[in-house]
C-alpha cells in the first residue's frame, strides 16, 4: 500500500470535494445572519463555485471575507467596523496581551510538565489565547461559563487557580474550583454534552426572571469546537435554546481540527451559519483577534441578557499545537498550514500593536515576561507537591445523601490496604 | 391530596399524578419537563392537570428529544431547580443514555460534592400492553450497574403516590421506573400511614415454604401465584424490592435464611442482569441456609417479541409456580 501523502479531501485539485468549501467567493450578506432571510440555494449558491486554493483552512477560516469581524489584524494594525467598533484603553490592551502571555505560558509549561511525566496528559490551548481571552473578558460576573477541556485561558478569566486546571490532568480530581463562585462550571469532557447543561442552566435564568437588563441581568456562555458542532447534543442544545428563548451565547472555537479531523469533516457550511436555521442569529469573528473577540462577545452577552438570546459566535483560529499531548499532528497536516497560522498569531499581533502605536513601553514588555516566569516556577513547584488523594477518595461523594453499602465497601477496603501497611511494619 | 377523611382508593396513575402535585406544591423550585406531559398530560396521562394549575413554567412541554430533556435537565439541577423528567416510553431513554450516566450520574462525584444532581427520570417500563416494538422495555439493570444514580421501581398505587415524592425529596438523581401495565389497578391510599424510606424493600406476604423476590410489573404477578400456591398448601414468602440501586437486600437475607429457597422473578432478559446480582449475593450471605440453587424467572435472553407473543416472553404465574416446584424439588 503506497504512502499516504497527506491527508484526504484537502487541496488535491483532482479529488471530489468531502464538502464545500467554507469561505466562498461572492459571500454577500450581512454580519448577523437575518433571522427571515431568503431562502437559499445550493450550496453553490450559497458558498461560490469550488476552488481549491479555498480548502486549505489557513486560507478559509481568516479569510478576509467581509463576514468576519476583524478589529486588529494580523499585521498589529487597528481596523474599524461598522458594527463592532471599540474604545479601548492602551491599558485594557495592555490587559488583554498580559493575559494572553501568561496563560501562553502556563500552557506551555504544562506541556513540558507532561513531557516529564509529572503531568498525565495536557489538552493545549497554543494559538486560541485571543479566543479565550476575549470571550472570558466579556463575562460579568453575574454570567456562567460552560467549558469543554481546553478553556484554560477563560478558566484564567474567571480567576480559577491554574493549579486546579492541573489537578485534573495530573489525575490529582476531577475539577477541584468551586463552579458556583467561579462562574464556571467543571470540563466537560465528553464532547458536546455541556451545551445541554449549559441551555438548561440558561433556562432557569430566564424562569429566575434573571433578564431584561443588559448590565445586570445574567447570560450562560458555553465553550465548544468545530468537532463537537456534529454531535446530537449541541443540535439539541440549539433547538432548545431557541425555543425557550434561553440567554445563551454559544461560543465555538473552530480551531480546525478535531484531533485529525478537517473541518470539511463536519460541516459544508461555515459554522457560524447553522444558527439561521435555528432561528437565531450566528457571527463570525477572528478568533485570534481579542479585541474583535471581546467585542462580539460582549454584544452577545448584553444580547442574551436583555433577553434576545440564544446566539451563536464562530471564533476561526487555530490549534497551533496537538489535540492533547497524545497525539502527533504530523500524521495528518501539513507543516506548512501551522507555519501559514503563525502569520497570525494571536499574542504576536497585539504585541506589534502596543509597539507601533506606542501605547507600551519595553519595561512592561519585560514585566509580563517576569510574571510569566514567575507563574510558570509557581506551577511546577506546586504540580510536583500536589497531595495525592489516599484510596478512600475513590469511595467519597458519590451521593449526596448517605450511602451505607458505599460506606461499607471504603471500610472493607481501607482495612485490607491497612493490612498490608502492617505487613511491611514487621 | 388533600383528605384526612380516611383511605381513599386510588390507580397507580393517579397515585403518581397526586404524588407529583404534593411535591409540586411542596417546593417551588419542583418542575416537570418531557414531551406530550402539558396539554395532553402525558401519553399516559400521569402529568394530568397538572400545567393547567402550575403553569408553563413549571410544567414543560419540551421539544422531542430525550437527550435534550436530560441535558438540560442537568443545567437546570446546576440552577438550583428540582427537575422530573418523564421519558415517554421505556424504549426511548436510550438517546438519554449518555447524558444520564457520563453526566446526570457523575457530577457530584466530579465536583466532590460542591453540586447536586436532583432529578427524577420517570420511565414507564415493562411489556403487557400489546405494544409496538420499542414500547415494552426493561432497562432497569443498565442504570442499576451505573455509580452515581439510584434506581427505584414502584408496585403499586400506595407506593406510587409516596415513592415519586420521595424520589423528588432526594438529593441525588433518581430513574423512577414504573410499571405501565399497573397503571390502572387500584389500591387504598392511606394518607394518615407513614411511608418505608424510598430505598427500602418490603416484604408484601408472609409464607415459609420459599422466597419470591420481585419488583415493578411482577410484584402482582408473584403475588397471584402466591395466593394459587396456597391452594396446594405452599406459603410464599414475597419481597417487593422497591429499590434497585442501592439494594436493600437485609429482608431477602432474612427471608431466605428462614425459607432456604429464593426464586428471583424480573420481565428484563435474565443474563448479566439486575436479578443475577441478586442471586450472587444470596448466594454468598446465604450459602449455608440455602436449600436449592437460586432460581431466576425473567423475560428471555431475546430482543423484546412482536405483542402477540408476549404472553409466552413474560413470566406469568405458571412460570413462577414452576420455578418454586423445582427449588422444592432439590
Amino acid at each position: 500500500m503506497p504512502p499516504r501523502k497527506r491527508a484526504p479531501s484537502r487541496s488535491s485539485p483532482g479529488a471530489k470535494p468531502v464538502g464545500s468549501p467554507i469561505v466562498g467567493q461572492p459571500t454577500v450578506g450581512p454580519i448577523v445572519e437575518p433571522l427571515a432571510g431568503p431562502i437559499v440555494g445550493t450550496a453553490m449558491e450559497v458558498d461560490g463555485p469550488h476552488n481549491p486554493q479555498q480548502v486549505i483552512a489557513g486560507l478559509r477560516a481568516t479569510s478576509e471575507g467581509e463576514d468576519l469581524v476583524q478589529l486588529l489584524t494580523p499585521e498589529g494594525q487597528r481596523v474599524s467596523h461598522p458594527r463592532f467598533d471599540l474604545e479601548i484603553s492602551a491599558a485594557d490592551i495592555q490587559a488583554f496581551y498580559r493575559d494572553m502571555v501568561l496563560v501562553r505560558r502556563l500552557d506551555r509549561e504544562a506541556n513540558v510538565l507532561q513531557r516529564q511525566g509529572q503531568l498525565g496528559l495536557w489538552a493545549p490551548l497554543l494559538g486560541q489565547e485571543a479566543a479565550q481571552i476575549g470571550a472570558g473578558r466579556a463575562m460579568a460576573p453575574q454570567d456562567m461559563a460552560f467549558p469543554s477541556y481546553r478553556e484554560h485561558g477563560v478558566a484564567w478569566c474567571r480567576g480559577v487557580n491554574p493549579t486546579e486546571l492541573f489537578g485534573i490532568f495530573r489525575g490529582i480530581d476531577q475539577g477541584s474550583w468551586d463552579p458556583h463562585s467561579t462562574g464556571f462550571q467543571l470540563y466537560a469532557v465528553v464532547v458536546g454534552t455541556q451545551c445541554l447543561h449549559a441551555t438548561g442552566y440558561a433556562m432557569g435564568q430566564r424562569l429566575d426572571g434573571k433578564i431584561g437588563n443588559a448590565e445586570t441581568g445574567e447570560a450562560t456562555i458555553c465553550f465548544f469546537g468545530d468537532g463537537a458542532t456534529s454531535q446530537g447534543d449541541v443540535h439539541e442544545a440549539f433547538v432548545w435554546a431557541a425555543v425557550y428563548d434561553a440567554p445563551v451565547v454559544f461560543f465555538c472555537q473552530n480551531n480546525q481540527w478535531a484531533i485529525s479531523a478537517s473541518l470539511d469533516h463536519q460541516t459544508r457550511v461555515p459554522l457560524y451559519r447553522r444558527a439561521r436555521g435555528y432561528g437565531f442569529p450566528g457571527i463570525r469573528v477572528d478568533g485570534n483577534d481579542v479585541l474583535a473577540v471581546f467585542a462580539v462577545t460582549q454584544w452577545a452577552l448584553r444580547e442574551c441578557r436583555t433577553g434576545n438570546g440564544p446566539v451563536l459566535i464562530e471564533a476561526c483560529t487555530y490549534r497551533m499545537d496537538a489535540h492533547t499531548t497524545s497525539d502527533d499532528p504530523t500524521r495528518y497536516r501539513l507543516a506548512d498550514e501551522l507555519e501559514e497560522w503563525k502569520l497570525k498569531d494571536p499574542v504576536e499581533r497585539v504585541r506589534v500593536h502596543l509597539v507601533r502605536e506606542g501605547l507600551a513601553q519595553p519595561e512592561f514588555f519585560a514585566g509580563v515576561a517576569n510574571e510569566a516566569d514567575e507563574l510558570a516556577r509557581r506551577l511546577r513547584d506546586y504540580c510536583m507537591s500536589m497531595p495525592v488523594p489516599g484510596p478512600e477518595r475513590i469511595f467519597s461523594n458519590i451521593y449526596a445523601e448517605a450511602s451505607p453499602s458505599i460506606d461499607a465497601a471504603r471500610a472493607d477496603y481501607l482495612a485490607y490496604h491497612a493490612s498490608f501497611v502492617e505487613d511491611e511494619r514487621r | 391530596m388533600s383528605g384526612t377523611g380516611g383511605p381513599q382508593t386510588i390507580t397507580l396513575a393517579k397515585g403518581l399524578n397526586q404524588g407529583l402535585r404534593a411535591a409540586m406544591e411542596a417546593n417551588p423550585r419542583v418542575i416537570v419537563m418531557g414531551e406530550d406531559i402539558g396539554k395532553l398530560g402525558g401519553v399516559f396521562r400521569i402529568t394530568d392537570g397538572l400545567q393547567k394549575d402550575f403553569g408553563e413554567q413549571r410544567v414543560l412541554d419540551t421539544p422531542l428529544g430525550e437527550s435534550g430533556i436530560i441535558g438540560t435537565a442537568v443545567g437546570l439541577a446546576l440552577r438550583g431547580y428540582r427537575p422530573v423528567c418523564e421519558i415517554q416510553f421505556d424504549g426511548f431513554i436510550y438517546p438519554a443514555f449518555d447524558q444520564i450516566v457520563t453526566q446526570l450520574a457523575r457530577f457530584h462525584y466530579r465536583s466532590q460534592g460542591k453540586l447536586r444532581m436532583p432529578v427524577v427520570v420517570r420511565v414507564p417500563h415493562g411489556g403487557g400492553i400489546g405494544a409496538v416494538e420499542h414500547h415494552s422495555e426493561s432497562p432497569e439493570s443498565y442504570f442499576a450497574h451505573t455509580p452515581g444514580i439510584k434506581v427505584v421501581a414502584c408496585a403499586n398505587a400506595v407506593d406510587a403516590y409516596w415513592m415519586i415524592q420521595q424520589a423528588i425529596a432526594c438529593d441525588d438523581p433518581v430513574i423512577f421506573f414504573e410499571p405501565k401495565r399497573r397503571y390502572w389497578e387500584k389500591a387504598a391510599l392511606d394518607l394518615t400511614s407513614a411511608p418505608p424510606p424510598l430505598f427500602s424493600s418490603q416484604l408484601v406476604r408472609s409464607g415459609t415454604t420459599a422466597t419470591v423476590v420481585a419488583y415493578g410489573p411482577m410484584v402482582r404477578t408473584v403475588l397471584d401465584a402466591a395466593t394459587i400456591a396456597e391452594q396446594d398448601g405452599q406459603q410464599l414468602e414475597v419481597i417487593d424490592l422497591r429499590t434497585l440501586s442501592p439494594l436493600d437486600l437485609a429482608p431477602v437475607f432474612d427471608s431466605v435464611r428462614r425459607t432456604g429457597r429464593l426464586i428471583c422473578v424480573s420481565e428484563a432478559p435474565g443474563e448479566a442482569s439486575l436479578i443475577g446480582e441478586l442471586a450472587a449475593r444470596v448466594s454468598q450471605e446465604c450459602f449455608y441456609s440455602l436449600e436449592a440453587p437460586v432460581l431466576r424467572v425473567t423475560g428471555f435472553d431475546t430482543p423484546y417479541p412482536p405483542a402477540k407473543c408476549e404472553e409466552d416472553y413474560l413470566p406469568d404465574v405458571d412460570r413462577i409456580l414452576d420455578a418454586v416446584d423445582r427449588a422444592l424439588g432439590y
